[in-house]
């Protein structure tokens, strides 16, 4: 098989041209050349892979010139068709990172090869690009070299391949924001009695699952005239017509249902049911009103404490859903709401 | 879901039995539910009691959509 | 309390005329068992089948998984306050039949009953693929009751575990390992120096089709409550769950637990591994605080040091681990969680239903949403007639080819919680 061909991108302190005084270095392509860290990518990628060219650029050049300094970039790369594109490492050097990120998320979105950098993780590249490209974490300076080309290494390789990548921890690279399956090699018990023991003893341990922050959004103003408002029901809670006609999901559903209820006035046990399944349907399945109380609202619309009810109700199955799907439904049957004229809303969850 | 509605505009309330899942996810008008399985609603109730009960709960709900609020709120009792 | 644990390893199961175990051989009367399975009354008819590891055979909808055990020494017997009388157990010996388990299967009673395949990818996916499965299937009478069909089919389950382990009582075992918990007294005298340390179980007690068994009461009414570890070795919990099937526990999970075996081997050398509180999953916000209150006052009781909280389920038992796991620390016990992650089959959502910063110590089975594709098998045992149907799957679940696109949830024990297996996530 012949070798992979790699092209390397680093900055002109790395290319031993200068410091600050020359990032204004612009694009430069030695052909056939290894540069600096090249020697030791190189090296590790043995017979598997070759640095066939390094692209050189002064970091300040690159940040205040981006479109310019990407578009000779990638015609470099087009002449020369690597089978991948490498960029640094940049350890903590912020203009450096950014620009190892940046140019490695325009190669693989206009060029679809294979890219791959490596930098400390809290450097400003990292959350620029991490959703997007590889990032391998190093340490933070160039002390960490040998280690961040032993972990750059392997995973470039696997890349350039097309294998299969596994989870963050597996194949040395910065978590994307996407939760991957893997098989560890102790059993989950044995990694809690493990990471417990650790946590008695003010040891550091890596919990397997940083708990997330949730983002906010602020309150809208009330409804001022409740009585001429038209207010609309809205479930998690599965409610839906006998038989599930949409064929709602009992569990992670990938939709949500429109459903008319002009002229209705109560849900009795023929006509609705539930089709979550995470929780006892009995009596959902019995009177359906129990989580989504259309009988009462009609009671409010006759005695005139709202306006109307909307003629429309959505529902969805809440149970394990995934909450980009959970959003996106929020969105579509807002956007409806809205088209509809209704004012206020009522969402019921089980 | 209540998130996104309340993102686009309309005010909404999120009437739910498990209220800190509400609090977590970021609801800002909620009012607390009977049970998981009969959020509004009391199987163990005559029908005219549970019909009442259901009745008082949605007047919450309506009530919480009809108060000012400047972040989350459980409108407990 | 002291329990001797002896294991027979089985290494085949057959059918014959005479029910035995011979040289690790079980030998199955067939007829015999569908006569213990039949004295429920809901039931119409049972059959049996063999299903071994590696041989192209699908077994769904899964119910439950039982490792057959019996009591030969010491107060009560196996599955107490449900097959024999409510004697509190733990103490003295016990045999199980290691390598196979019963498994019972027939139609569906809620959405949420499992696969288990025995070879190929999904095989890799469930503990009980590594397991000689004697698997019951269970049809129902006609016009019956779901939970009352989903009662029939536990208690013909146990019935017939406990007639196989009968088999084993004069046998010898092939190993024999002690576990000991000594009471709270003796044991600050014998490991003065050592972090005391807790296992808090959470068990799955939504309602009807979703409860667990102690003792034979419904968890659900039950108060946290403190257990000798051994107590569950002879079955003092079971399931009675059709809950999602990567992460309920089959009573096979509460007989082995795994938590409560990695504790015991630190027992003594690392920790004082002082004994196990259960509490529950419940559905009103009530039960919900009421438990996890009396679960942290129970550590601070205990003057723990350290507790494992295991979780069951998903969805808003989240909301229970997070409760719990949030007052315990608030007592100054330090905590690890075990859970399972729901993040959508890109695995880009939030994994957990319910957080918090308290709980910085996660240890987690995987993510369930996980899309996996299951090749067609030879044979089932039991139906494929719902498996689009059973949570994890939807209507294109059941490909042309007979293979299957499902969520890993659909798969027995995929993502279990008490951490029985070892798929995890980052």
């Amino acid at each position: 098989m012949a070798k992979i061909r790699v092209i390397h991108y680093i900055n002109q302190f790395f290319a031993q041209i200068g410091g600050e005084e020359k990032a204004d270095y612009p694009v430069e392509f030695r052909d056939g050349e290894k540069v600096g860290p090249g020697l030791a990518l190189s090296a590790g990628f043995g017979d598997e892979a070759e640095i066939v060219g390094t692209i050189i650029c002064g970091d300040s050049f690159f940040n205040e010139h981006i479109d310019e300094a990407s578009a000779q970039i990638i015609d470099i790369l087009k002449e020369h068709k690597p089978d991948l594109f490498v960029a640094g490492p940049a350890f903590n050097a912020g203009r450096y990172g950014v620009a190892c990120a940046t140019i490695c998320a325009k190669v693989q979105e206009e060029l679809h090869i294979p890219v791959l950098t490596a930098m400390y993780v809290e450097n400003p590249g990292v959350d620029l690009y991490k959703k997007d490209i590889y990032i391998v974490p190093t340490k933070n300076s160039a002390a960490g070299m040998k280690d961040a080309v032993k972990k750059m290494v392997p995973l470039a390789l696997k890349l350039a391949k097309g294998e299969k990548i596994g989870a963050s921890c597996e194949d040395n690279y910065i978590n994307q924001g996407v939760r991957v399956n893997f098989f560890e090699d102790k059993p989950g018990a044995a990694r809690a009695v493990d990471m417990l023991l650790k946590k008695i003893a003010g040891k550091p341990y890596t919990t397997e699952y940083p708990m997330p922050s949730f983002d906010r959004v602020d309150p809208n103003p009330p409804v001022t005239d409740l009585a001429h408002a038209k207010v609309a029901l809205v479930t998690s809670g599965g409610i839906v017509p006998k038989g599930n006609p949409d064929h709602i999901e009992s569990s992670n559903a990938s939709k949500f249902g429109e459903y008319d209820i002009t002229g209705v006035d109560d849900l009795t046990a023929d006509t609705y049911e539930t089709a979550h399944g995470g929780y006892d349907p009995t009596y959902a399945n019995e009177d359906a009103d129990r989580v989504l109380p259309v009988d009462v609202m009609r009671e409010f619309e006759k005695e005139g404490l709202i306006g109307s009810l909307h003629n429309k109700y959505y529902a969805t199955v809440g149970n394990g859903t995934a909450v980009a799907s959970a959003k996106k439904f929020g969105e579509e049957i807002a956007k409806r709401l809205k088209a509809d004229g209704v004012d206020a809303v009522i969402l019921t969850s089980t | 879901m209540v998130k996104e509605i309340e993102r686009a505009g309309l005010p909404v309330v999120h009437v739910c039995t498990v209220t800190p899942i509400s609090l977590t996810v970021g609801a800002n008008r909620i009012v607390p539910a009977i049970a998981i399985p009969h959020p509004l609603g009391n199987p163990s109730l005559p029908a005219d009691e549970e019909k009442e009960l259901r009745r008082r709960l949605v007047k919450k709900a309506l009530h919480a959509l009809e108060t000012p609020v400047d972040g989350q709120k459980v409108f407990e009792d | 309390m002291k329990l001797e644990l002896g294991k027979i390893f089985i290494k085949d199961i057959q059918f014959a005329p005479e029910s035995k175990i011979e040289d690790g051989i079980l030998y199955v009367n067939a007829d015999e068992l569908t006569a213990v399975a039949m004295t429920e009354e809901k039931l119409k008819s049972v059959s049996f089948d063999i299903a071994r590891p590696g041989e192209s055979v699908r077994i769904t909808p899964v119910k439950d998984v039982i490792e057959p055990r019996v009591k030969v020494e010491g107060p009560g017997g196996v599955f107490p306050g449900v097959i024999n009388k409510v004697t509190t157990v733990g103490s003295g010996k016990t045999y199980a039949l290691k390598g196979m388990a019963v498994v019972t299967a027939g139609p569906i009673v809620g959405f949420q009953e499992g696969v288990i395949d025995m070879c190929g990818l999904g095989a890799e996916y469930t503990p009980f693929s590594k397991t000689m499965n004697l698997c019951l299937v269970a049809e129902p009478v006609d016009g019956v009751e779901k939970h009352e069909y989903e009662e029939a089919v536990r208690l013909a389950g146990l019935k017939v575990a406990t007639k196989i382990g009968e088999l084993a009582r004069d046998l010898t075992p092939d190993e024999v390992e002690t576990y000991e918990t000594p009471d709270i007294a003796e044991g600050m005298k014998l490991y003065p120096d050592l972090p005391r340390v807790a296992y808090v179980q959470m068990l799955q007690s939504q309602g009807l089709l979703h409860d667990t068994y102690v003792y034979g009461v419904d968890a659900k009414k039950i108060l946290p409550t403190i257990l000798y570890p051994t107590e569950i070795m002879d079955g003092a919990i079971i399931s009675g769950n059709c809950v999602s099937a990567c992460d309920k526990n089959p009573t096979y999970v509460h007989e082995n637990n795994k938590v409560v075996e990695e504790l015991y081997k630190q027992h003594g050398k690392t920790i004082n591994f002082v004994g196990q509180i259960i509490t529950n999953e419940n559905v009103y916000l009530a039960d919900k605080e009421r438990s996890s209150n009396q679960t942290a006052k129970l550590c601070r009781m205990l003057g723990l040091d350290a507790v494992i909280v295991s979780q069951e389920g998903f969805g808003n038992p989240d909301t229970d681990l997070i409760m719990n796991c949030k007052k315990i620390e608030a007592e100054g016990v330090k905590t690890v969680i075990i859970t399972d992650e729901y993040a959508g089959r890109d695995g880009k959502s939030q994994s957990l239903a319910d957080a918090d910063p308290a709980a910085d110590a996660v240890v987690t089975g995987g993510n369930a949403n996980e899309l996996v594709h299951l090749p067609k098998l030879d044979r089932v045992i039991g139906t494929l007639a719902y498996v689009n149907k059973i949570a994890g799957a939807s209507e294109s679940t059941l490909q042309p080819d007979g293979s299957l696109e499902v969520e890993l949830q659909v798969i027995t024990g995929a993502t279990n919680e008490t951490g029985f297996g070892t798929l995890s996530a980052r």
